[in-house]
């Protein structure tokens, strides 16, 4: 690929970020990012994802004590505009005055790389993006897929040593915003390009990143990949921020278990472990989703793929498979 | 024509509030271009006021547009970054300096004039010189350039486009003359045209601070009012109108198109 990168490996370590009002928005921790790898930093707002992300880019200034190396090279004191990374922002940002060519453009233009190079990188990353003929196009004159295109073809087109996108997805509507997904998944992997993607999206970490770090209140609540995340949360923070988690004793005077909406199967009352009666039911096309009193504090979640129709009031009869439970 | 006699009485009063306001601008028009305004129109009309305002006045005009020439520069200096300062910083402070800024227009110009002949009288040479107009009107116009940059830089969101420049390698400079300043073109060509237009006509200020060498095109409107024929001071209002009309239509063209693009 023309584009491969000069991708890095980045490290952190005891990077912590405390703001002038004393707020700690960052406790301090490591992380180490392999070259060419995804990691999604996920959490609820004010977790200290872009906080995280803004430092890796040069933007913030970690604690002292902190550091961020690039290949084993210390950058920490580096600004962003000499660290060569690619960034794509939730709101785009665009260069308003300049018009699509010229937006993908600028970083050569500011690395003076000549008209006729720049002419031909330009359409070769409009081309990437799919946005061949888009190159004379004022932004204004562009629908919001195809800006955080235009937004991706800019950050990548000065070979960044590193991607980093904060919320590229968020202010787009949900059709526009899966297949953008499916675009920077095939980007990001045909490039093989070291990247950080922050979001509060669980499932477009899951898609997108080789591992996933969950942050709570300025710290890692656990890192690892979408499955070892999604199987084996460590915390109960962890289990309920991806996807949905059911909580109850499966016997009289037991601790609590914790398993998915989807593993909690509609059985025969011979096979039942606990039952109870339909609350409400939501069809939604693929599948059903049932909430469910069994008696206990909280509603149960049951997500079926059965195709016939359920009725506020029912009674129903559920088991879980003993793999399926989830230990903390 | 079956109109009831309600419409008939607000035509009324709307062409006597229309007349109310536009005969005395006809009529001092037609002084400035009439041979002898106590005899009236039949005295027949001429261009020798506006001559004469040229032979006594030309000065002033030369002064005001050399003074608003000047107020622009520097208010361009420094209202522009100080916008882009404000516009970057989000704090408390920054936000009750913005309130301050207003305070220039809001206090009476005589009061401005009066602490700077206070402050800054004694100083001879300064206080002779057309430099001193020069800080009223600037003290007077600041504001309008940096509220009216500032308004245009807080629409686009610049903190992340500069964010984004940055992280293409651009550096300070090349983030301020190439992003920041094209992006925020709009609200300096409205701020400009303001502080030219504000500038020319201001009075208050630029009558305490003035002398008989730095009578400024206003103030020697005042001037030729209070003691030449009424005709010339007349038709010394022509030429200020003829100075000022274009900048307002210019004014008012350029927030339509910014009103539009926006």
């Amino acid at each position: 690929m023309t584009f491969a990168s000069e991708s890095v490996p980045i490290r952190l370590e005891s990077v912590g970020k405390t703001f002038p009002d004393g707020t700690r928005a960052l406790e301090p921790l490591g992380l180490d990012i392999a070259a060419g790898e995804t990691l999604v930093l996920l959490g609820p707002s004010g977790c200290g994802k872009t906080t995280l992300l803004r430092i890796i880019a040069g933007l913030e200034t970690p604690d002292a004590g902190g550091r961020v190396l690039f290949d084993g090279t210390d950058v920490t004191a580096l600004p962003i505009e000499r660290r060569n990374v690619g960034m794509v922002f939730q709101s785009y940002a665009l260069f308003p005055n300049m018009n699509v060519s010229e937006n993908v453009g600028y970083g050569l233009r500011i690395r003076s790389v000549d008209a006729k190079d720049r002419e031909r990188k330009t359409e070769e990353l409009l081309a990437l993006v799919q946005l061949e003929g888009y190159g004379e196009r004022r932004i204004d004159q562009l629908s919001g897929g195809q800006r955080q295109r235009v937004a991706l073809a800019r950050a990548l087109a000065v070979r960044p040593r590193a991607l980093l996108l904060d919320e590229p997805l968020t202010a787009l509507d949900a059709k526009l915003r899966e297949q953008l997904r499916a675009d920077i998944d095939r980007l990001l992997r045909s490039l093989a390009i070291t990247s950080v993607y922050v979001t509060h999206d669980q499932s477009e970490a899951m898609a997108l990143g080789d591992r996933v770090a969950v942050m709570e209140s300025g710290r890692i609540a656990q890192i690892g990949t979408p499955r070892e995340i999604y199987f084996h949360p460590r915390t109960a923070f962890v289990a309920d921020f991806i996807g949905a988690m059911n909580r109850m004793p499966l016997a009289p005077g037991a601790t609590e278990s914790l398993f998915r909406p989807e593993d909690t199967r509609i059985v025969p009352a011979d096979g039942a472990q606990f039952s109870g009666t339909i609350v409400s039911v939501f069809f939604l096309g693929d599948h059903t989703r049932l909430m469910v009193d069994c008696g206990s504090s909280q509603l149960l979640t049951v997500e079926t793929t059965d195709r016939r129709e359920f009725r506020q009031g029912e009674p129903l009869h559920l088991a879980v498979a003993p793999e399926a439970l989830l230990l903390l | 024509m079956n109109r009831p006699a309600r419409f008939w009485l607000q035509l009324g009063f709307t062409v006597f509030v229309c007349l109310f306001l536009v005969v005395p601008v006809v009529m001092s028009v037609l002084a400035g271009i009439t041979e002898n305004f106590f005899i009236g129109v039949k005295s027949g009309f001429t261009l020798r006021w506006i001559g004469e305002v040229w032979t006594l006045y030309d000065k002033t005009v030369y002064l005001s547009i050399g003074i608003a020439v000047a107020c622009l520069a520097v208010t361009l200096v420094l209202g522009v970054p100080a916008a882009y300062a404000l516009a970057r910083t989000q704090n408390r402070w920054a936000r009750a300096f913005e309130e301050l800024l207003v305070l220039p227009v809001a206090v009476p110009g005589l009061a401005t004039a009066l602490a700077l002949i206070l402050m800054y009288g004694q100083l001879r040479g300064f206080r002779a010189s057309w430099t001193f107009i020069l800080v009223g009107h600037v003290l007077f116009t600041l504001p309008f350039m940096v509220r009216s940059v500032l308004a245009v830089m807080a629409a686009i969101d610049l903190k992340t486009i500069e964010d984004a420049a940055a992280s293409l390698g651009a550096s300070f400079y090349q983030r301020f003359f190439q992003v920041i300043l094209p992006n925020a073109k709009p609200g300096i060509l409205a701020g400009s045209l303001m502080v030219v237009t504000l500038s020319m006509g201001e009075f208050n200020i630029t009558w305490m601070l003035h002398t008989p060498l730095t009578q400024t095109l206003p103030v020697g409107l005042a001037d030729s009012y209070a003691s030449m024929r009424l005709e010339i001071g007349s038709a010394y209002t022509i030429v200020f109108f003829f100075m000022i009309v274009p900048l307002l239509v210019a004014l008012q063209w350029l927030s339509d198109r910014t009103m539009k693009t926006a």
